[in-house]
């Protein structure tokens, strides 16, 4: 036989890569391919004035800042209201399990008018905020509150099976072997719930990035203040600087995409010392 | 739960056809007038009268649709194929958009139809809080420390745009007025500035809802509308010593009125809105008519008032838009700062 050909237990790999990677294309990487490509209609120096001026770089500050801070916010409380979702039981639990889908399906739009109306100064929250000097409604505070608002379900999602999957038998184990109880969380529990943390924190921070709808309401939107990212976007093109538009669309597209290979390189550390530690 | 296509479903989906059915075939004329946002009301009256008389003179049919959101958007939404037969927009500029950028107008668009294709025309002034209690008489008011301001982005908004540049042919016929006076008054207004909607309509709801600001510039008809909408008593409208003279323009889109064979309708629907009943229906909704009847008609809801024009101050909108809006313009200065 002139020709071996290895196979695979499992069958179609061919068809199933090559289905990946067509859909892949046209979802995704066509229309990416398609903001690199008008920005490349830009001269280099041209291309550093659109995307480096001040209010555009102040609006990467407010976007990154903004959206990290509301990620790590959403892990820390997301983790624990997966938690007391999954292990403890109480009067409507159900109901609360359901409400974290919420933001998911609520129009941004809806969230933040929602938001901006209970947080200005006639709002039910915003009358007790304000005498207290808390600007809520149209400061950057706002940006933070529509964010952690919108990435809440992505950490609590993800961290919910994988807890469910933990059996508190391993709990009784390292209580048994003499592990004290933060011993527990911290060498039992968190390694392995730790590649769930992250990509919930991932997804809520992507989200966050490019979240519009519910910001735009409630940020204020003044330049070098409360301006997010898209804003400068969505104003480039209306004052029908395409260009300028897509070089500031490329940036966040670059950043957003190393700040991920971050997280999923991040991961892949965390899976292989958990693997070894076992 | 498993979805069972049954006879009943078929029953029901055919009755849904059939009813589905007839819209498509007859094939009804539509238009699609693409606007700026505060003329929702404005266009609801009309089209509903347009639609009469057009039935009245032709026995045809149609139906009008409208689209409204800030000025530029709205533009660059037809010149991305948004299939508009007219657009109604804010101010010359976004017009000529579609004619620059777009290629679906003729360049001599604004000769097609009187007074500058503006059939017409408003104004800039205040909203304030009953009482006006910061005392708002003039725009050197709106510099002062502690006024809240509320206005739209000059960048996104039409309205913005001639709140702007009021303000600066304002500080330009004062005594000892100049450029660097006008900038030095607009920088000021601006730093009084607390929200930044992208939209007029959105910076109404922000001042008359959310109950922020102090004062709101406003286009004189949105002001009127807002004190009738939430009933008098609770806001006034300010009139400055100075304002603008706001010419929003309408235009036939050529390219698409050729495509959707609709030219002699679209070109009759803006036609209309220069007869003595469009031009009441504009003075209705606090627009300045430029027919003499109903101006006259109308006389005593608009204050008189020294208005400046585009062309005088500023050498028209393409000088306006380079020096003032466009990236590294006055207003990014204002902001840099």
């Amino acid at each position: 036989m002139a020709h071996v050909r290895a196979y695979r237990v499992l069958p179609a790999f061919g068809l199933s890569l090559g289905f990946t990677l067509a859909y892949l294309s046209l979802i995704v990487l066509v229309p990416l391919a398609a903001v690199v490509l008008k920005t490349a209609t830009l001269s280099l120096p041209a291309f550093w004035q659109a995307v480096t001026s001040p209010r555009v770089l102040a609006s990467y500050r407010l976007s990154f800042g903004a959206s990290l801070l509301a990620a790590a916010i959403n892990t820390i409380f997301g983790f624990l209201l997966a938690w007391s979702l999954v292990r403890y039981r109480f009067p409507g639990k159900r109901i609360v399990d359901a409400l974290v889908d919420l933001p998911f399906a609520l129009p941004t739009a809806v969230a933040g008018i929602a938001l901006t109306a209970l947080y200005a100064k006639n709002g039910w929250l915003g009358q007790y905020l304000e005498p207290l000097g808390i600007k809520v409604a149209f400061t950057p505070l706002g940006v933070l509150v529509a964010l952690i608002f919108i990435g809440l379900p992505f950490v609590v999602r993800t961290v919910q099976p994988v807890l469910e999957d933990l059996d508190t038998e391993i709990e009784e184990a390292a209580a048994s072997l003499g592990a004290r109880r933060w011993q527990t969380v911290w060498r039992v529990v968190m390694p392995t719930l730790f590649p769930a943390l992250l990509t919930g924190f991932a997804l809520a921070f992507a989200r966050a990035v490019g979240e519009y709808g519910s910001v735009i309401f409630i940020a204020g939107n003044l330049p070098m203040v409360s301006e997010i990212t898209p804003l400068i976007i969505i104003t480039k093109l209306e004052q029908y600087d395409y260009v300028g538009a897509t070089a500031v669309a490329s940036v966040m597209l670059a950043a957003s995409f190393v700040l991920l290979l971050i997280i999923n390189g991040l991961q892949g550390w965390t899976d292989r010392r958990s693997a070894k530690v076992r | 739960m498993i979805l069972r296509f049954s006879r009943r479903h078929a029953l029901a989906l055919g009755t849904a056809l059939l009813f589905v059915a007839p819209l498509g075939a007859e094939a009804q004329t539509t238009l699609l007038n693409v606007s700026y946002d505060p003329t929702r009301e404005l266009y609801q009256e009309f089209n509903a009268a347009f639609v009469k008389h057009w039935k009245e003179k032709t026995g045809v049919t149609i139906s009008i649709k409208q689209s409204h959101g800030g000025s530029g958007k709205q533009a660059r939404g037809v010149i991305d194929g948004l299939e508009a037969d007219v657009v109604t927009l804010a101010l010359a500029y976004d017009v000529d958009a579609l004619n620059k950028k777009g290629g679906l107008i003729p360049a001599d668009w604004q000769k097609r139809l009187p007074n500058n294709a503006s059939p017409y025309t408003s104004t800039i002034v205040f909203l304030v809080r009953k009482g006006n209690p910061k005392q708002i008489k003039d725009w050197s008011d709106l510099a002062r420390p502690g006024v809240e301001v509320i206005t739209p982005n000059p960048k996104t908004s039409g309205g913005a745009r001639w709140n702007y540049l009021a303000a600066w042919g304002y500080a330009l016929r004062q005594t000892g007025g100049s450029d660097a006076t006008a900038k030095g008054l607009v920088s000021k207004i601006y730093r009084n500035v607390k929200v930044l909607d992208s939209g007029a309509r959105g910076s109404t709801t922000t001042f008359v809802e959310r109950g922020i600001g102090d004062v709101f510039i406003s286009w004189e008809n949105e002001a009127y509308l807002a004190i009738k909408e939430l009933g008098p008593g609770k806001l006034e409208i300010v009139t400055p010593s100075i304002s603008i003279l706001a010419e929003p323009p309408v235009a036939v889109v050529d390219k698409v009125v050729d495509k959707r064979k609709t030219r002699e309708v679209a070109t009759a629907y803006l036609q209309y809105l220069y007869s003595p009943e469009g031009q009441d229906i504009a003075g209705k909704h606090f627009y300045r008519p430029r027919d003499a009847a109903a101006a006259a008609k109308y006389a005593r809801q608009f204050v008189d008032v020294k208005l400046i024009t585009i062309d005088e101050v500023f050498g028209g909108w393409d000088e306006a838009q380079k020096t003032h809006f466009a990236d590294g313009g006055v207003f990014d200065q204002i902001y840099g700062q």
